[in-house]
């Protein structure tokens, strides 16, 4: 029981970093209406940023957000004027293809300068950890937690009290009204695709102390985080946190209760679940398309 | 109307010679690094004609076909070990029952994946090709794992070992671009575009969207499994991230978008002309993984500056010179 | 006998009441004008009677046969056929193409229809010429003017030979020269027994047209009768100048 209730706790600690991840990408979801099967890649790529300020320079993880968060901004911007922008016919499906070519582009980067070994960033507090009740907690998870809720609460207060991110909420909404009323949408989605790339810098810092990587690692993190915004509902960023604090929590319980080697495959089958009750996801409008 | 006529004749000749050459290839250069290169790059004109009836006619695009090229080879490797087929030519017999498996679980995955419309559906296939990799490596007792599964060996030797795989994926290039043209003609394949166009408006004229999606979801699932099995037995041995491998689907998949999709001929052309690229980039800088990086910018340079795909962009261009040509039909005009 | 019965229908979209109790009935073989107010619910009735949203409470007879729950292939199949408000055609597919997509089948068995494929071809090509839009046949659905794809649409949904035909604005957005074909063409096709049901704003439209007229308002009947009894029917002036 002590050992579920920890998987428990573990699994809402993890779940954070998820939702923070996930948040990215339903964002970028919401304001573009593309999926960026590259977010995985850009995460992994975070943590390898991450990795080399820490092994070269000493620099904290945590702290080293300061350089890559900011890096990772522009370089989402540059991405996505470069390669998203021009897509004039056939976004949806072209988006897809751009995006897995960046993943695959930045896989072969990182291959390059660092082959395939798997790396971990270590630092005090992914050994060191605290009591609660009859088991221990390992700092970094709480550490990493917490940074996740700031920028998440960071990102909602933009959202909610900026005129900038009313502006996205409203290219969410609806791009072309967005467009009509005056909003500048290309901008907009320029910034949204540096704030999912900021995010998952984020997100790599702490996946890279948690983890072992290498840099085919993303396959498998995309797969979780596509899952988790499609259970969340696209665009739905409250879907999204939930459904990844619940799918990481129920993940490290499945590891503890049957198997680990077993953990991933509840994605599926509660995917599986979820889209024949409700194939818009949990918390996704019904999309009624042109009608 | 003679010019229409005309226009097909050149088209069978033409076909009639292209086939007639990668008939009697093997003959003109036996050496196993061409007939190996030929294997690959037919199989993947056989791939991506099958992954074209889905995502090119239906417009729902799968990004884990991997899925069913692993499914089948896993498929195929099974049934030969638990019926202890010898190698040879017997092998082939049961890549056709290889594809019906791997039919069988398209239908269970279309059921439910396409219950969702294009975004949704996209990652879905994406999530089911990882979970079918997951499933490959921990159901050991089955699959092998992570240690792999092996075929019976082929008892052909040198130059001669590639060429059943050759007329293998030969044959079955054809039959998927016969089935693809078929459906291309047929009011089915109509029902398909219509879906692609306007899913509601297909919904309203009649169209039966959901038998119909997931009809060409299945066929083209089948064809890609009936090559995955065939690729297995050439391979001979077989593991879960090397045959459920993300990029042989986006592979399958750029290729479509380079020759034109939804046209019966761009993947074909897509294949071949990528298909050796990535061949020669893998062989050259495979070893330093500098080839990924080379192949994703083959592909973003080819979205970029082709989105529209080689075959309906140069139409285009054929289209205009006519529209240009000065008064040539001007007594046509209505 | 009426060819098409709603009774009792209703449907709410969270707080909005759209659909009402609202009660019809269509006669066969006449064109009947479904007129109203904007947002009186037209469009929803339409979109409740083919199947593209689930109706909250009623019941839908055609020809005597219960069809509600039925998806909107299954109700075009039994025999009813529908346009869109802003025309729908299929803007990739050339317009014989798009007149080639209809089916009257179900499910699987719609996959092999295709037997008759050059009857239907001559078929098809007599419904341009029948619309005057031959001249496009080759053209892609996406390159014709909007005339034009009002036009392809009628004929596209009469392709497989609907009984009963809702038309969504068939008179929108249209120049006046156009409106006279597609009423005569309308009128032709009615003769040959095919019954309409017509949203419409353009009230002389309907007027020369309809052989009788239902007035909805707030998501229910308020008249109906022959076009000239309605338009003075005080509910009706009420309903147009008091919403």
């Amino acid at each position: 029981m002590t050992l579920v209730l920890e998987a428990a706790v573990l699994g809402i600690l993890t779940g954070g970093v998820y939702a923070l991840m996930a948040s990215g990408l339903t964002l970028i979801f919401g304001v573009m209406r593309i999926i960026n099967v590259g977010h995985g890649a850009l995460v992994i790529l975070g943590a390898y940023l991450s990795f080399v300020l820490w092994r070269n320079l000493s620099i904290d993880p945590f702290v080293s957000l300061v350089v890559t968060m900011p890096v990772m901004f522009v370089l989402g911007v540059i991405l996505q004027v470069v390669f998203i922008r021009p897509l004039k016919t056939d976004r949806e499906a072209l988006s897809v293809l751009v995006t897995y070519s960046i993943a695959l582009g930045i896989e072969g980067l990182l291959g390059y300068f660092f082959s395939s070994n798997y790396l971990q960033i270590t630092a005090w507090y992914d050994t060191a950890s605290f009591p609660i009740g009859d088991f221990r907690i390992t700092y970094v998870y709480i550490y990493g937690f917490l940074l996740c809720l700031a920028i998440l609460g960071a990102i909602f207060l933009m959202l909610y009290r900026t005129t900038f991110g009313g502006a996205i909420r409203a290219t969410m909404l609806n791009r072309t009204a967005a467009q009509l009323v005056g909003i500048d949408v290309d901008r907009v989605s320029a910034i949204a695709f540096g704030i999912g790339m900021a995010t998952a810098a984020a997100g790599g810092v702490v996946f890279g102390i948690t983890n072992t990587f290498n840099p085919g690692s993303h396959y498998d993190l995309i797969s979780r985080l596509l899952t988790i915004i499609v259970l969340g509902g696209l665009g739905s960023l409250r879907g999204a946190i939930i459904a990844a604090l619940v799918m990481l929590v129920i993940e490290d319980i499945t590891a503890v209760v049957i198997s680990p080697v077993w953990a991933s495959f509840v994605f599926f089958v509660i995917l599986v679940a979820v889209l024949l009750v409700r194939p818009q996801g949990l918390f996704g409008l019904r999309v009624r398309e042109r009608l | 109307m003679n010019r229409l006529r005309d226009k097909r004749v050149l088209m069978a000749v033409g076909l009639v010679a292209v086939l007639t050459l990668t008939l009697v290839l093997p003959a003109i250069s036996p050496e196993s690094a061409t007939t190996n290169m030929a294997v690959f790059t037919l199989m993947y004109v056989g791939l991506a004609t099958a992954w074209n009836i889905m995502g090119g006619y239906t417009g729902y695009i799968s990004l884990g076909h991997a899925g069913f090229f692993g499914f089948g080879a896993y498929a195929l490797g099974l049934l030969l070990a638990r019926l202890s087929i010898a190698g040879g030519y017997a092998p082939f017999l049961f890549v056709p029952v290889a594809g019906l498996l791997t039919g069988l679980m398209a239908a269970g995955v279309g059921w439910f994946a396409l219950r969702t419309r294009a975004a949704t559906f996209v990652i879905v296939t994406i999530a089911f090709m990882f979970m079918l990799q997951l499933l490959a490596e921990n159901l050991t007792s089955l699959t092998g794992g992570g240690a792999g599964l092996g075929f019976p060996n082929p008892p052909w030797r040198g130059d001669f070992f590639n060429i059943p795989f050759y007329y293998a994926m030969l044959a079955l290039a054809v039959l998927g671009l016969a089935v693809s043209w078929s459906i291309r003609r047929s009011k089915f394949g109509l029902g398909l575009l219509a879906i692609r166009d306007d899913e509601d408006k297909a919904l309203a004229v009649g169209v039966p969207a959901r038998a119909f999606k997931l009809t060409a979801f299945v066929i083209s699932a089948t064809l890609v499994g009936m090559i995955g099995s065939v690729y297995g037995y050439y391979v001979t041995f077989i593991y879960p991230q090397f045959v459920v491998d993300p990029l042989i689907g986006i592979s399958m998949v750029l290729m479509v978008f380079l020759g034109g999709l939804g046209t019966l001929w761009g993947p074909v052309l897509g294949a071949v002309i990528l298909e050796p690229a990535q061949l020669w980039l893998a062989y050259n800088y495979g070893a330093s993984r500098l080839y990924l990086v080379l192949y994703s910018a083959v592909f973003l340079l080819v979205i970029l500056l082709m989105p529209r795909g080689i075959i309906p962009s140069v139409r285009d261009l054929i289209a205009e010179r006519r529209a240009s040509a000065p008064a040539a039909r001007a007594g046509a005009a209505p | 006998m009426s060819l098409l019965q709603v009774d009792h229908l209703s449907k709410r979209f969270g707080g909005v009441v759209a659909v009402d109790d609202c009660t019809l009935s269509i006669p066969a073989g006449g064109i009947t004008g479904l007129i109203g107010p904007n947002g009186s619910g037209k469009t929803t009735i339409f979109n409740l009677i083919t199947g593209f949203i689930a109706m909250d409470e009623g019941r839908i007879t055609f020809k005597s046969e219960l069809i509600d729950g039925l998806g909107p292939d299954r109700v075009y199949e039994r025999g009813i056929g529908r346009t869109f408000q802003l025309a729908r055609i299929f803007p990739r597919l050339t317009a014989l193409e798009n007149l080639l997509v209809p089916v009257r089948r179900s499910g699987l068995r719609a996959l092999f229809s295709g037997a008759g494929w050059s009857d239907e071809r001559s078929k098809a090509m007599e419904m341009l010429e029948f619309l005057e839009i031959s001249q496009v046949a080759g053209a892609l659905g996406g390159s014709l003017s909007y005339g034009q794809r009002k036009l392809l649409e009628l004929g596209a949904v009469m392709m497989a030979g609907p009984e009963l035909v809702l038309l969504d604005e068939p008179a929108g957005g249209v120049n006046p020269a156009l409106l006279e074909r597609i009423a005569d063409r309308l009128r032709t096709l009615n003769s040959r027994g095919t019954t309409f049901l017509i949203v419409e704003h353009n009230m002389s439209f309907v007027m020369n047209l309809c052989s009788e007229v239902i007035v909805v308002h707030r998501g229910r009947q308020i008249a109906s009768g022959k076009p000239d009894a309605v338009r003075s029917d005080p509910a009706v002036l009420d309903a147009y100048l008091g919403a």
